[in-house]
């Protein structure tokens, strides 16, 4: 027993040196350029700006006092939970019948190019659908002229609320097709035995999908839900290009508070906030992945 | 035989949202080839204040090349920035090739005490978003005065932890025997990696490709922070510049862009999915 336990050591020793020399080159950069900045940052949260004297948790309580910080934050959260939801629903909706192709190659190509398309290049294709006389209203307008069921449709999308459903609608465009890939993979691998053994002892379609397919998703979910949300962030370039800085309040998230205060150099506020978001954030994957384990 | 319709209903329900997503391309496509006119006559009342709806044809009454020929000929600012562009693309994309690919098959090959924690580490880094770490990235780059520079956008990048989980993706699919029988066998660990780790891991390395390009083709809130010299800007920044009453223009640059992104999709979309998947794996 002994011996073997030298061997292992031994073997754990030989193993160690290359995995730091691989790692070395990413570890050093990581360090020097997120880590320490982000402690720096740690401490300037408790500074003032300019000066630098130490204020305590003053910078906190002035963004929690902040009636901008506290619009940003309200939006953000909010266009998380509606739009989070939302896609893993449609990308599961498309990817159920879509499993059942032999060639679903090309209809998840058409839904996986948003995913290639740069923001740069759809502005100007968004300014044309949702301005006032946009296409989506011309659409709705001949809707209701062949319906007869409501007059012309004259809504400004981008000045009005509606605005966040315009974000939501370009967040879902932009990343549906990556959650179909996904859940297509999750619901490929399940064996077809179970399925097949489950429909012998006689359960129907419903009941196929409600005790073997979603069931056997699960690790499918979490991956979705926090890729997802990785992505949810950058939607503030479709924000940015369509609106500018200061957009309609309803779409007014913490990304542009961010970056307004970076323009005026208002690094104080930044630091406590990014603290904070980055202590929500930590918070929130460590749920995720304890759920993550209980599947597992 | 009602199978069969049903199949059909199925496609049909599938295609339509389909078609609603394609739709911005064959907005550009057509659009890039309008004359000025007949553009400012569609799309005035929309942009200029007017009360008609926007209008559109699907073959234009007047086909023309001319804001090809005025994009391509006589507007050099646009080489620059589609030249800085692929300058930071290229260099973001073999940074990573050189940092994070050894980084991922240290993970995926090696498991000693803490390299958990550690990768745990990194799976939290690549979750943070870019305005978390703006302030962070501005003061390192401050202090190395990298500022209104190309690398300002690079190094950050290059050293960014996402491409490392998705390599790993790849490296865990090579089989652990092979690595030992390797060892037994008398082969150094750089060659295991050169030899084994490379050529059985690719897919993971051109999924991280395929991916990185497309997000760094699309790169703005980085270069939006750290550039204050337009003359440095990628391409990303600069369509948005071009006002309505360059509709025509505009789109065709828009077009142009979308080029090499939709080049890089159809080449490597299997190589996009399989990094999608990849992204997923759980640890």
């Amino acid at each position: 027993m002994g011996y073997r336990r030298r061997v292992r050591l031994l073997w754990r020793s030989k193993k160690a040196l290359p995995f730091l020399l691989f790692l070395l080159p990413s570890f050093a950069g990581v360090t020097a350029f997120v880590l320490l900045p982000f402690l720096d940052v740690m401490k300037r949260s408790m500074q003032t700006a300019v000066t630098g004297e130490f204020t305590g948790i003053k910078n906190y309580d002035v963004i929690f006092h902040n009636q901008a910080f506290l619009l940003a934050v309200g939006n953000t959260l909010r266009f998380t939970f509606v739009c989070i939801p939302l896609l893993v629903l449609v990308g599961l909706l498309i990817a159920f019948p879509l499993s059942g192709f032999q060639n679903a190659g090309l209809i998840k190509s058409v839904y996986l190019f948003p995913l290639a398309m740069p923001t740069a290049t759809i502005v100007l294709v968004w300014k044309m659908v949702f301005y006032r006389q946009g296409f989506f209203n011309l659409a709705l307008t001949r809707l209701g002229e062949a319906t007869g069921l409501w007059g012309p449709v004259t809504v400004d999308y981008l000045a009005t609320g509606a605005s966040f459903w315009v974000l939501v609608a370009s967040y879902l465009w932009k990343n549906t097709g990556y959650t179909v890939v996904l859940w297509l993979a999750g619901i490929l691998s399940i064996p077809k035995e179970y399925i097949e053994a489950a429909k012998v002892d006689g359960a129907g379609r419903w009941k196929c999908i409600r005790h073997i397919i979603l069931p056997n998703l699960k690790g499918s979910f979490y991956t979705i839900v926090i890729l997802s949300f990785l992505n949810s962030f950058k939607i503030y370039r479709e924000a940015y290009l369509v609106a500018g800085s200061y957009p309609q309040e309803d779409i007014y998230l913490l990304q542009h508070l961010f970056n307004n205060w970076f323009v005026n150099m208002e690094f104080d506020k930044m630091a406590a906030a990014a603290v904070c978001v980055c202590a929500v954030l930590l918070v929130a994957i460590m749920i995720l992945q304890r759920l993550w384990d209980q599947e597992a | 035989m009602g199978r069969k319709i049903k199949k059909g209903i199925t496609a049909a329900f599938l295609l339509l949202p389909a078609l609603l997503i394609c739709f911005p391309v064959f907005l550009i496509l057509t659009g890039s080839v309008m004359d000025s006119i007949e553009l400012g006559q569609y799309l005035g009342p929309v942009f200029g204040g007017g009360e008609d709806f926007i209008r559109w044809k699907l073959i234009p009454d007047y086909p023309t090349f001319e804001h090809y020929g005025r994009l391509l000929f006589l507007t050099p600012s646009f080489f620059v920035l589609f030249w800085n562009s692929v300058k930071m693309v290229g260099c973001i994309l073999a940074g990573q090739l050189l940092v994070g690919v050894p980084a991922a098959w240290a993970f995926a090959a090696y498991r000693v005490r803490g390299s958990q924690t550690l990768f745990a580490l990194y799976v939290v880094l690549m979750l943070l978003p870019f305005q978390v770490t703006m302030l962070s990235s501005y003061l390192v780059l401050d202090r190395l005065m990298l500022l209104n520079t190309h690398s300002a956008i690079i190094l950050p990048a290059v050293f960014s932890t996402f491409p490392i989980f998705l390599c790993y993706g790849g490296f865990r699919q090579v089989p652990v025997q092979l690595l030992e029988a390797a060892r037994i066998d008398g082969a150094g660990e750089l060659r295991i990696f050169l030899e084994i780790g490379l050529p059985l891991g690719k897919s993971g390395l051109l999924s991280t490709m395929v991916l990185g390009f497309l997000e760094y083709w699309n790169l703005m809130e980085q270069p939006l922070a750290f550039l204050e010299e337009k003359a440095l800007w990628p391409l990303s920044l600069y369509l948005p510049e071009i006002s309505w009453m360059q509709a025509g223009f505009a789109l065709c640059a828009s077009f142009i862009t979308l080029i090499p992104a939709a080049f890089v999709f159809v080449l490597g979309q299997d190589y996009l999915e399989q990094g999608i998947i990849y992204s997923g794996l759980k640890e």
